[in-house]
């Protein structure tokens, strides 16, 4: 996997992006971005998470039209109305969540909007079933083309919308974290469709956070911050770390202070914990003033586990045990009893109900406790959220307002405020920095670090690994739903959680 | 610090316009109904009478009494269609134990216990199998009515005692005030402190805006829904009590359509039908705005059919209008971020 | 070509069969039993009789399978065949010269009108299909009243080549029947065949992916409503010459009937799945039910509670269908 050196470009650009800028609301998630992408090229782009990097990808796809600046395609100007244009102008993308329909069939999936058609302008079946067949074979995959979307993994569902790419016959192919999902192979695989594509000269932007993956298929990349275009350049110029420094803004280290603190009784036991095809005989125990971090890729059952403890999901054996006792299986509601806390991964739909106020979001699961004889007035309400969002120096209009108005940080500190309301004994983070601004992201870091100084026990799952060699006291690394390792603060290096994560030899 | 507000404020346009015309729904609807209100006791004659404001009353009973559970089911998100035919299958049931024999202080219990259990059918077929309750509560609009035929036929039981035949139609002290309107107002307190005040409420705004987020902070949404449908049939078992004591007619096809007026009332009052948003004082106006036209119009000798007109264009209007305005005011923002980029 | 493109067993379609096959044995073993009990059942009187009944009901089912098949409902079908009924009853009377064929366009033409309303309300209004045409549920009812009055159309009005259209033949099939045949092998030709119906199953399935993946959204949606309105309006006719007396009463609560042919054909209210041939069986079977009770003298009170219990059955199957397929491609998954 070396980078090929790019051929050279003459001529206009396949596709650009001229002075691009895009609001929504007030908030400009693009401002002034331009770039241009060559044919035979591969073109990644990277930022931080919120760097505008997605609603360029919308811009491409038709799906967003730009407020101001155009783009181009062969250096002449287009105006895309819808996503249909978009891909009349040779433009195909594979979303980071794959959009299939699950009732139909995979081969229809794939042919959708261009299906071969017989002399009475009917769909030609055989021919659609033949097509898929021969794509799966070039991808060198076995999908049942008969087979319903509905059930596929998200590896398959990915490969089947590279393939939905590959028989429109794209020019420019846009892929938004295609390998997030995938296997080591199915990567390879992907990698040497990706490079024959290119080598027919298609134009390839690539969005990745793997930076190994970049300098193996890229030879240009274009780093995005907080909507701004900051560079592009060749790939082979920049160091992963110029990268890094480029996306970030500033140098990485002094981000994550973790106190020393004085480790108190066990909080949470957990026993031999399964779920089927999920996770499998997982046992740890967190100790009041620590913080443990389960890491592994995505995917490796970090959060169903986390999840499985709360309550919120079932599972089929072991037990669970806190401050001593057993806690009943299932139910959020004991485990909030009992002085626990999950702030979950996905703050849209499982963290905060985004229609509601900040202040109903705040104290939805204290409601009970702030009610009066049963009833429940605004000015309770009001009186702890206000002191919540002041302490943790949430950024906000007025606490009437819906959550969603907020900024993905000022939404964190708001599910961070709702559960640490409820003054829990354990607090379950999930990927508490993810999508959140570098200096909010201090700031949850120094706030994780003096909840554990105060005898919290945290449990963090990140897939950031300095935020986890940073932060944690303990390392529970999860590969394929079991325990790949268990490291201390001081064993642990990024090489060895993630020849863990990944299942490799650890090389020292 | 006010900077940060401002920026705060800036930020949120776009979302805040949505609720400032969610607010102003409601405010408009009760305006409406007001002036409604107002403009027919001037204008109609007979309108502000005391005997035309008891039979205003005794028309808009069920439909009252059925859309205060209504809107609780619709806030989180479901809908309930069988509500009329519960209704209906009350009455069948409790002119059959009147032929029966059994007295009217045991047979008014039994209707309500029937109504109950008919509701927590639909909630284990919506939260016990996890299917549609659109779709479910079509299927028990059918089977609820047709079980009340079964159970009456198309005949009429019609001599049920005057006591209480006499009560719902009857005023208090023979006054002005309708003696059903006790009733309404005692339960329409009931239904709007819990929605709007009390930890419950609050979890059925939450469940019907994101029933994952309502899940993962410890609301057992399920069990919520499945009660929700049981009050709803209980509500309905006991409005079909009422309506066959106030026409002293206990038939199966009593209240038949009554399900789309009480929906319509309660869209109309500006709940939303995704759930997650309405109000109770809305849902009231929008039930007596209905009723009052409706009345007006037949004091004028417009045909009620014709009333249907009004109460369409109503429903429809109250979620277009709202609509309308944000999209103008999305569109005319954009303009003005792309003059300003050009000049 | 390869193995797996010969492979005979499809689970979609075999998902598809399974469910119309279910329905037919309904149909076999009701038929069954109540000709064995009475064979007149099986005369040539009744079985015209039941597919006469049918035919309006499938017309309507066929129309509203692709607006379910969307995601969407259309309540405003029974309304929209009161107005279209009664539009050309009144028009026949007031001028008995004119053809059938001006007739059948008229209806059409009504219904396909209110599929406008409909259809721009919920799109480009984006007022969610169930509101809409709840709200347009009673607004056609009501222009149908203020118009009549308390008025209606009796059949001795109607010119004769009119009344006698429902019951003409060709090839021993009556008109009313051929028509909806057609209209039910049409439509549910271009939901399997044609790129737009595999569209309006797309939209079904996904709304997101279908904006995403370029398909006209507006335009397919549009047309759905319009194919659901024009049918209620082409029903509309049909019932007309049927029954020749049409007052603005006509078709009320119809859209309930529809709605439970459509279901019980296997659509689900979900949209993305079902077909229209199923719909169309679900309309067969409702009426077989209704005529079965009365042939076996069973009270026909009964029909309406049935209907109802039907409907709940076919949507517990269709769920115990959906998580089988899901468990049996989760193992199948497992296996490669």
């Amino acid at each position: 996997m070396t980078a090929t050196p790019g051929p050279s470009r003459p001529g206009p650009a396949k596709l650009e992006v001229r002075d691009v800028t895009k609001s929504f609301g007030a908030v400009a998630a693009v401002q002034g971005v331009s770039f241009p992408l060559y044919a035979g090229e591969a073109h990644a782009l990277v930022g931080e998470n919120g760097a505008g990097k997605s609603t360029i990808v919308k811009m491409l796809a038709g799906v967003h039209r730009p407020d101001t600046g155009t783009l181009a395609v062969d250096g002449a100007e287009v105006e895309f109305a819808g996503p249909a244009d978009a891909k009349a102008a040779g433009i195909a993308v594979i979303y980071q969540e794959p959009t299939l329909f699950p009732d139909l069939s995979v081969a229809e999936n794939i042919a959708m909007g261009n299906q071969p058609l017989t002399r009475l302008r009917q769909i030609d079946r055989k021919a659609m079933h033949a097509n898929a067949a021969r794509l799966f074979t070039r991808l060198g995959v076995h999908i049942d083309p008969d087979r319903p979307a509905r059930g596929l993994s998200i590896a398959d569902q990915q490969l089947v919308e590279i393939a939905k790419a590959l028989s429109s016959e794209a020019r420019v192919l846009i892929m938004d974290e295609p390998t997030a999902a995938l296997s080591g192979v199915e990567v390879d695989r992907l990698f040497a469709v990706t490079r024959a594509l290119r080598d027919e000269g298609a134009a390839i932007m690539f969005i990745s956070h793997r930076f190994e993956e970049i300098t193996a298929l890229c030879q240009r990349v274009t780093i995005m911050r907080d909507g701004r275009h900051v560079c592009t350049e060749p790939v082979a110029d920049l160091s992963v770390d110029d990268m890094i420094r480029r996306m970030v803004g500033r140098d990485l280290s002094a981000l994550f202070p973790k106190q020393d603190t004085e480790i108190g009784e066990t909080v949470l036991e957990v026993e031999g914990l399964g779920r089927e095809g999920v996770f499998r005989d997982v046992s740890f125990t967190v100790r009041a003033g620590e913080i443990v971090a389960l890491a592994g890729l995505v995917g490796a059952g970090r959060s169903e586990v986390m999840q499985a403890v709360f309550g919120v999901d079932r599972y089929d054996t072991g037990s669970v045990r806190f401050l001593g006792k057993p806690l009943k299986a299932g139910s959020p509601r004991a485990a909030m009893a009992a002085g626990m806390a999950l702030v979950p991964e996905d703050r849209r739909q499982q963290g905060l109900v985004m229609d509601l106020s900040i202040e109903r979001n705040v104290t939805l699961p204290r409601s009970r406790a702030l009610a009066r004889l049963g009833l429940l007035f605004g000015a309770a309400e009001r009186r702890e959220a206000t002191s919540w969002t002041s302490q943790l120096q949430t950024k906000l209009g007025r606490l009437s307002d819906p959550v969603g108005t907020l900024s993905g940080g000022n939404q964190q500190k708001v599910v961070l405020a709702k559960w640490l309301a409820t003054d829990p004994k354990l607090l379950i983070v999930d990927e508490p920095t993810r999508g959140i601004d570098v200096g909010t992201k201090a700031e949850v870091h120094r706030l994780m670090s003096s909840l554990a100084a105060r005898g919290l026990a945290v449990v963090m799952v990140s897939s950031e690994l300095p935020e986890v060699l940073g932060m944690a006291d303990r390392i529970i690394v999860l590969r394929e739903g079991h325990v790949a390792a268990r490291l201390t603060r001081a064993e642990a290096t990024e090489e060895n959680v993630m020849y863990a994560a990944m299942g490799q030899q650890v090389t020292t | 610090m006010s900077d940060l507000a401002r920026g705060g404020k800036q930020k949120d346009n776009a979302v805040l316009e949505v609720r400032r015309r969610l607010a102003t729904w409601d405010s408009i609807i009760v305006l409406l109904t007001v002036f409604v209100l107002v403009v027919a006791s001037f204008s109609v004659t007979n309108f502000g009478t005391s005997r035309n404001f008891t039979f205003m009353i005794l028309d808009l009973l069920p439909i009252v009494l059925v859309a205060l559970p209504m809107t609780f089911i619709i806030v989180t998100g479901e809908i309930d269609l069988s509500v009329a035919s519960t209704l209906g299958l009350a009455s069948s049931i409790m002119g059959y134990l009147w032929n029966q024999g059994l007295s009217i202080e045991s047979i008014i219990p039994i209707c309500v216990v029937v109504g109950a259990v008919l509701g927590a059918i639909n909630g284990f077929l919506v939260t016990g199998l996890g299917l549609p309750s659109l779709a479910v509560t079509i299927g028990t609009l059918a089977l609820y009515r047709g079980l009340a035929f079964v159970v009456l036929g198309d005949g009429a039981v019609a001599d049920f005692p005057f006591t209480y035949t006499g009560w719902v139609t009857g005023t208090i002290g023979d006054g002005p005030v309708p003696n059903v309107l006790v009733l309404i107002l005692v339960l329409a307190a009931i239904f709007g402190v819990i929605l709007h005040a009390t930890p419950f409420g609050r979890s059925l705004f939450a469940i019907g805006a994101n029933a994952q987020a309502a899940h993962f902070s410890g609301i057992r949404v399920a069990r919520t829904k499945f009660w929700l449908y049981v009050v709803s049939g209980a509500v309905a078992g006991l409005v079909g009590v009422l309506w066959t004591l106030r026409y002293s007619s206990a038939r199966a096809d009593n209240g038949a359509g009554l399900e789309l007026a009480v929906v319509a009332a309660v869209l109309l009052g500006g709940v939303s039908i995704f759930g997650g948003k309405g109000s109770l004082p809305g849902v009231l106006a929008g039930v007596v705005l209905l009723a009052a036209l409706q009345n007006a119009l037949r004091l004028q000798d417009v045909s009620g059919q014709a009333l249907n007109i009004v109460t369409g264009a109503l429903l429809v209007l109250s979620v277009l209008l709202p609509n309308i305005a944000t999209s103008i005011r999305t569109t005319w923002q954009r303009r003005k971020l792309r003059r300003a980029a050009t000049v | 070509m390869t193995a797996t493109a010969t492979a005979p067993r499809h689970l979609l379609s075999g998902l598809v069969k399974v469910r119309e096959l279910g329905i037919i044995l309904a149909l076999v073993l009701l038929v069954g039993y109540t000709a064995a009990s009475n064979p007149r059942f099986l005369s040539g009187q009744s079985i015209r009789d039941i597919l006469l009944n049918t035919a309006i009901l499938a017309v309507m089912a066929a129309g509203q399978a692709v607006v379910v098949i969307t995601r969407n409902i259309d309540l405003s079908v029974g309304s929209v065949l009161g107005l279209s009924a009664f539009t050309v009853a009144t028009m026949m009377s007031d001028n008995p010269g004119l053809p059938m064929v001006v007739a059948i366009l008229v209806g059409l033409a009504v219904g396909g009108a209110a599929g406008v309303l409909n259809g721009v309300l919920v799109r480009y209004g984006r007022v969610p299909a169930l509101v809409v045409t709840l709200g347009t549920l009673y607004m056609f009812r009501g222009v149908t009243y203020s118009w009549a009055g308390g008025q209606q159309v009796n059949a001795d009005e109607l010119p004769r080549h009119f009344l006698t259209f429902a019951n003409d033949a060709v090839l021993g099939i009556p008109w009313l029947v051929l028509i909806a045949l057609v209209v039910v092998g049409g439509v549910a030709l271009l939901m399997r065949n044609y790129r737009v119906g595999r569209e309006l199953y797309a939209m079904g399935s996904s709304p997101q992916a279908a904006e995403l993946a370029g398909i006209k959204v507006a335009r397919n949606l549009l047309g759905a409503f319009i194919l659901s309105g024009a049918l209620a309006g082409l029903a509309g006719v049909l019932f007309a010459a049927r029954f020749g007396t049409v007052d603005a009463a006509a078709g009320t609560g119809l859209e309930l009937n529809v709605v439970a042919a459509v279901v019980v054909g296997g659509v689900a209210v979900f949209g993305g799945s079902g077909t229209v041939w199923g719909a169309g069986l679900g309309a067969l079977l409702l009426t077989v039910i209704g005529s079965s009770l009365t042939v076996l003298d069973i009270n026909q009170f009964w029909q309406q509670a049935i209907v109802g219990a039907l409907i709940i059955l076919a949507i517990c199957a269709d769920r115990l269908v959906a998580v089988r397929i899901a468990r049996s491609l989760r193992k199948k998954d497992s296996h490669v």
